[in-house]
């Protein structure tokens, strides 16, 4: 196995996952609170890369990041490195990627937090943040960590995005998905079977887990 | 200005978009024990008064004051945050944090107190309210009762300026309800903070309440002190709603054996001992269609009490009428048209009105 591929698709998981929660968290907070019509907008948009071809999302942000794109300027002139063919490129597409497998969970997850136990605590003078920390997420945590899961998992398993944007390059933006396809041209089928292997069990593994923890429900 | 600025005022109007339009107008000191209820059918805007109170629905026009601070003010925008208001808010089902223990409920609001000072405030609660031992328990461990003591003691723990109580006994089984009545009266003066509370429950609101509102379809239809409106309706209307036609001062002689003996005007009544009183002043509350009237005294009957009763007045409501009658204390009995035909009723003719003790509630005064 391409342990620098294991490496690399790792860090690009833990990161993805990571930056999900900051990002998703507050997204989803406004997402399951507001009155406003155009959040089927918003969610809609979050939505979008579930149904589209990994290929055009790849496609538009190979564009967006760009060299002569504003976004690719800025970030070569701060890191000196092009942002598509690079770790940061790939992070970035993967966020993108994954916002609604973790965005829909967490949305769903404080969505059904009892409306009353916020107002109550509204009353009880514990601020909108207070609240959210003290109340909303002990009791939306199964939902939260399924979508940080899902996220993680989905990551690990992302394959044309990756490519797109990140090329092929050995212990940079070659992920384990990345590196099968790479066996299989050169006819290594044993590494290639093995790999695979290994990504299936690590899905039902991650699965079984997502599974467990919808049915625990905090307070019951 | 003095004046007002001593009480709760209450004078806005909430919009819906289905066009529905609750109005909402009255007044009640801001310091010391009183309370208001707001009483009506479900669906006639109670509730909805009570969340514009709180700051969790945001009326359309008009002003809410409590003392000296603005809560709300259409016309120069003020809308304070719940936070802001310092109210406690009883849910009707307790809304109790399920996550968290008995004791971190109550402290819930409590948490820029120091510790000590949390500890000492939840302890005292516990204690009033007779939960003590129960600190390590979940919501879900507790009775319906202790559930709704929890809630209470959570809502008045921050010391709120104004406690709103939606249908606080209503998700109780019948005999707790009554026990909890009375102690949730005591607990409210010994916490000493004024209340607005909303049911539909006659004898809750006789019990708890210093002012009554009578609301139906969003308009208020009468309001005053509890007594006076739910004795003396000022339409059909309202002695609809309010249900129970006589309410009046009387004195609990006596408990025994389950059985109380109660003393109204020059009558003695024989009732069922609701639990939880002792002698001393009371309401006595009767509904209308309770009462029996015969033309002479019946030589054996279960009824307990057999009161020799003047007609004072007659007025008929439709198919039924409304018999106002003197029997030591003013009575109103409400009998079919048919019967009151039958019996050739008149002011100014003896009856006896009959009443099973079942049907007399007393409430402590």
């Amino acid at each position: 196995m391409d342990w620098a591929a294991v490496r690399v698709t790792a860090e690009l998981a833990a990161c993805t996952t990571f930056i999900l929660f900051l990002l998703g968290l507050p997204l989803a907070y406004w997402a399951a609170t507001t009155r406003r019509w155009w959040r089927v907008l918003v969610e809609a948009s979050i939505a979008l890369p579930i149904l589209l071809p990994p290929t055009v999302i790849g496609f538009y942000l190979l564009v967006a990041t760009g060299p002569h794109s504003p976004i690719g300027r800025m970030f070569e002139k701060l890191t000196g490195d092009l942002l598509p063919f690079s770790f940061g490129g790939i992070l970035l597409g993967s966020v993108v990627y994954n916002l609604p497998f973790a965005v829909r969970p967490f949305t769903s997850a404080l969505a059904g937090v009892d409306r009353r136990l916020i107002e109550a605590s509204w009353c009880l003078g514990v601020s909108r943040a207070g609240t959210f920390r003290r109340v909303m997420l002990p009791l939306a945590w199964p939902g939260i960590l399924t979508g940080l899961v899902l996220a993680f998992a989905h990551t690990v398993g992302e394959f044309g995005v990756v490519l797109m944007l990140g090329g092929d390059r050995p212990g940079v933006t070659r992920t384990l998905s990345v590196s099968i396809y790479d066996s299989v041209q050169s006819l290594d089928y044993t590494t290639a079977g093995r790999t695979s292997l290994a990504l299936v069990l690590f899905a039902f593994v991650v699965l079984s887990i997502t599974y467990g923890l919808q049915r625990r429900v905090p307070g019951v | 200005m003095s004046e007002r600025s001593a009480e709760l005022v209450a004078d806005f109007e909430k919009r819906y978009r289905s066009g529905a339009i609750v109005r909402a107008a009255f007044a009640q000191p801001s310091q010391g024990f009183f309370s208001t209820v707001l009483f009506g059918p479900s669906g006639s805007g109670k509730t909805t008064i009570l969340r514009c109170l709180a700051g969790l629905e945001r009326p359309e026009g008009g002003t809410i004051r409590n003392g000296p601070q603005t809560w709300f003010d259409a016309e120069r925008r003020v809308h304070l945050r719940p936070q802001a208001r310092g109210v406690g808010f009883l849910f009707q089902d307790y809304a109790l944090f399920p996550h968290l223990t008995v004791e971190r409920n109550v402290g819930y609001g409590l948490s820029r107190a120091s510790r000590a000072l949390r500890r000492s405030r939840v302890a005292a609660l516990m204690d009033l309210l007779g939960l003590s031992g129960l600190d390590r328990r979940y919501p879900r461990e507790l009775s319906a009762g202790q559930q709704q003591r929890v809630a209470l003691a959570r809502a008045v723990a921050p010391r709120p300026k104004l406690l709103l109580l939606d249908e606080p006994l209503s998700a109780l089984d019948a005999p707790t309800r009554q026990t909890l009545r009375g102690e949730l009266r005591r607990a409210l003066a010994t916490l000493a903070t004024p209340a607005v509370l909303v049911t539909h429950d006659p004898l809750e609101a006789v019990a708890l309440a210093d002012q009554a509102v009578v609301l139906n379809g969003g308009q208020i239809r009468q309001k005053g002190p509890i007594h006076e409106v739910f004795s003396r309706p000022a339409d059909p209307t309202v002695a609809r709603i309010v249900g129970v036609e006589t309410i009046e001062p009387a004195t609990l002689m006596d408990v025994c054996d389950g059985l109380a003996f109660v003393r109204a005007g020059s009558a003695e009544l024989l009732a069922l001992d609701p639990g939880g009183l002792t002698p001393g002043p009371v309401y006595v509350c009767i509904r209308g269609e309770e009462v029996t009237l015969e033309r002479s005294e019946p030589a054996q009957s279960s009824a307990r009490n057999r009161l020799p009763a003047r007609v004072i007045a007659i007025h008929p409501e439709g198919a039924t009428v409304r018999v106002l009658l003197d029997c030591g204390f003013s009575l109103t009995a409400q009998i079919t048209r048919p019967a009151a035909e039958q019996l050739a009723l008149a002011p100014g003719q003896s009856v006896v009105a009959q009443l099973k003790a079942p049907a007399i509630h007393l409430v402590a005064r």
